[in-house]
């Protein structure tokens, strides 16, 4: 697998780490040679990140007092009932 | 109540409502706490929880919710923000041009545009992206095939991309942007990047 298209198709998958083996291994040999196609892996990777960053809000502390507060509710009213989940 | 941070998240970004999202995650707790006996131990609680979640969402708050036309996604070409930032090597000389780029985005825009997907889509790109479940995590999560996953996930993160991309040009974020690039309106330029394995869609 030569082709840039067809290590380009990959883009995802692989950066999902989900090509396995010898697709990978090809996928990696080509980049080792392909400065067009590491470029394309290199900014898809770093997107991912920046969305992964760039989205995570902060849990009012409301919210975990409401939680709590209703799983201790449920713990008085089934005494049976296991621990509160993680 | 360690991944309260990451189904808060999750909730906001399939409610796009703070309200909504508080109630979401409340009662994704409740439910948990009740089915409590049924998680396997040794499996992945995260990922049950956010099946929770998820189905939650699915059946209780997506029908207040509008629906956009999805099949939208289909026009758009692989790996849209990519291909339109290409003028950028030339104006910046620096290999890392894209790379600074992304860092200008806000997180309000990060976020809009991954709420601006339509929901199936949204909801993929979220379980992927921002909480790094696998292809399997996901399929059970979602309780579809694997390739549905695949299918999902790479339409969304081409919408994504564009509406990014959108964010860019609109802030003028980019630098001596190429202006045949900037058109936020792709349909008519998508030749034979329909490769796609479309999937249904389903009202």
């Amino acid at each position: 697998m030569g082709d840039c298209d067809d290590v380009l198709r990959e883009v995802y998958t692989y950066l999902d780490g989900e090509n396995e083996g010898e697709l990978r291994e090809h996928i990696e040999r080509h980049l080792d040679g392909c400065m067009d196609c590491l470029e394309v892996f290199d900014f898809e990777a770093e997107l991912r990140q920046v969305i992964a960053r760039k989205c995570k809000d902060p849990v009012p502390d409301s919210l975990r007092a409401k939680v709590l507060e209703c799983l201790e509710g449920e713990q008085t009213n089934t005494p049976s009932a296991g621990p509160l989940p993680d | 109540m360690e991944y309260m941070p990451s189904l808060y998240s999750g909730a906001l970004r399939m409610t796009r409502n703070p309200a909504d999202a508080e109630d979401l995650v409340q009662e994704t707790y409740l439910k948990a706490y009740r089915a409590f006996s049924s998680f396997e131990e040794g499996t992945n609680l995260k990922a049950w929880l956010f099946r929770i979640l998820t189905n939650t969402f699915i059946n209780s708050y997506r029908a207040k919710q509008r629906r956009p036309g999805e099949s939208d996604l289909d026009d758009v070409e692989d790996l849209y923000m990519y291909r339109r930032l290409g003028g950028l090597e030339a104006a910046l000389a620096g290999r890392s041009a894209e790379d600074e780029l992304l860092e200008r985005f806000t997180d309000t825009e990060v976020k809009e545009a991954l709420e601006d997907l339509p929901e199936q889509f949204r909801v993929a790109v979220l379980l992927a992206d921002v909480e790094g479940f696998s292809y399997k995590e996901i399929a059970e999560i979602l309780d579809i095939p694997i390739g549905t996953v695949m299918s999902r996930l790479h339409r969304g993160r081409k919408g994504l991309e564009r509406r990014l991309f959108g964010f860019a040009t609109e802030h003028n974020l980019l630098p001596n942007a190429s202006s045949e690039g900037g058109s936020d309106r792709p349909t008519d330029q998508s030749t034979d990047q329909s490769t796609d394995e479309a999937e249904p869609i389903h009202g």
